[in-house]
């Protein structure tokens, strides 16, 4: 099957009203190429689950600029002044998560697990709405998985079966939403034929990627 | 020497070789800068990688938590966030070491928002109190205000409850044991009773206490 697709067609799969899912941290393997055309487009009233909000300027970070977000479900919003003014203001819904839980709701979401123990956020304001189970004498919250209808990745190299190569710090939150989207799209800086990409490097196996576009490549 | 460089030496003489380490961002992260002689420590960055290292040259793909360009050391290793995780809660960060807004004689830590004025995000902080085997808060003593930040309870919003292990302030250093603080070590020039007077925390005071260490190599 062709998973090769114009970034045009990768976007009639984002609707308004949709959760997706967005690779990177603070903009470094955001989908720089899916992410502009996205703002372009101007879709609307999303629920955004990514590691944080980037920078007013950079990535995900003009979704929220673009007022296209009606929820946003983070570990990090400091870097995006936007971001906490509409919180502040009630025009965006801002749930911030533990960036260590963030990451493995999301892997409970993509693992078929209903969820986690965890120590972090005992005591604090994170607890509230929780189950908080006493095991061995130690606290844990009950932290339940999150999954997204679209994920919104990049990799350093695609071969056209999906396999994926990350490349430096880029590939941070990207391989774990892999599994946790009903569709999964990613922008790759390089697309290869198969076989290219020797199993024993692929980092995210392609039967999790449904389609890939070609990025730009850089920041943009 | 100023405040946050007495801070960032006092804690590098913590450190021991071979120890992995998360410098959170700011004054923490000077303390890479006075590790002592023959301690080598594999610095870990929350984004994915092990082996954290000053930048030579910049490459967009490589950056630190606080998303500045960075190097990484031969031999270092780079991962996802999932990974990142296992290793902060899993036990196998030696140490982190934090800025803190508050701190409190229960060893429990503010450090993350203050309440309709600064709400950044906890980011990795939470995970990193919960599952770090040592946990050293470096912040300066008192606020700009003069108030101290080291109080009998905290009340701003908790990054972690008696999660702290050790403060330095470029006053003193303190130890968090389940009776309280005590207070450990002095910086040269200050007395057991300047610090009991800008501390809010009942201190309990070492008998053997000593001149802050660390500060002459």
């Amino acid at each position: 099957m062709e998973k090769v697709i114009s970034i045009e067609q990768a976007l009639e799969k984002v609707k308004d009203g949709m959760t997706i899912m967005v690779g990177g941290f603070l903009g470094v393997g955001n989908p720089l190429t899916l992410v502009d055309a996205l703002v372009k487009k101007g879709v609307r009233d999303l629920t955004l689950i990514a590691n944080d909000t980037a920078r007013p300027e950079l990535g995900i970070g003009k979704l929220v600029v673009n007022k296209q977000l009606k929820k946003a479900m983070v570990s990090h919003i400091g870097t995006n002044p936007e971001t906490g003014r509409q919180m502040i203001a009630g025009e965006l819904n801002v749930d911030l998560i533990p960036q260590g839980t963030l990451a493995e709701r999301i892997r409970c979401g993509g693992a078929g697990l209903g969820g986690f123990l965890t120590p972090t956020g005992v005591g604090t304001i994170v607890e509230e709405g929780k189950q908080r189970l006493v095991l061995n004498g130690k606290s844990y919250l009950l932290e339940l998985p999150l999954r997204a209808e679209v994920a919104l990745l990049s990799a350093h190299k695609a071969d056209k079966f999906g396999n994926l190569v990350f490349r430096r710090s880029t590939r941070n939150f990207n391989p774990v939403m892999a599994f946790a989207a009903d569709v999964v799209i990613v922008e790759a800086k390089q697309i290869v034929e198969i076989g290219e990409i020797d199993p024993d490097e692929v980092m995210v196996t392609g039967v999790v990627v449904d389609w890939i576009v070609q990025g730009k490549g850089g920041k943009a | 020497m100023d405040s946050k460089e007495i801070i960032a030496r006092r804690i590098a003489a913590e450190l021991k070789n071979g120890d992995v380490v998360n410098l959170g961002i700011g004054l923490p992260t000077m303390v890479g800068n006075y590790l002592p002689k023959g301690v080598t420590i594999y610095l870990q960055s929350e984004n994915g990688f092990i082996g954290l290292a000053p930048v030579k040259e910049v490459d967009p793909d490589l950056v630190n938590a606080g998303g500045q360009p960075v190097g990484i050391i031969p031999g270092g290793s780079i991962f996802d966030s999932c990974t990142s995780f296992m290793l902060i809660r899993g036990g196998h960060v030696d140490a982190t070491v934090l800025g803190g807004l508050q701190v409190d004689g229960h060893g429990n830590l503010a450090n993350w928002m203050v309440p309709g004025k600064m709400i950044p995000g906890m980011g990795g902080a939470m995970d990193l109190v919960s599952g770090a085997k040592k946990v050293i808060i470096g912040m300066e003593h008192t606020s700009k205000d003069g108030e101290s930040k080291i109080l009998v309870s905290c009340d701003l919003p908790l990054t972690g409850k008696g999660v702290v292990n050790m403060i330095v302030t470029e006053l003193a250093v303190m130890r968090v044991i389940p009776e309280g603080l005590v207070l450990d070590e002095t910086a040269p020039g200050v007395t057991a009773a300047d610090v009991i007077a800008k501390t809010k925390a009942k201190l309990i005071v070492n008998p053997n206490l000593t001149t802050m260490k660390g500060l002459a190599n």
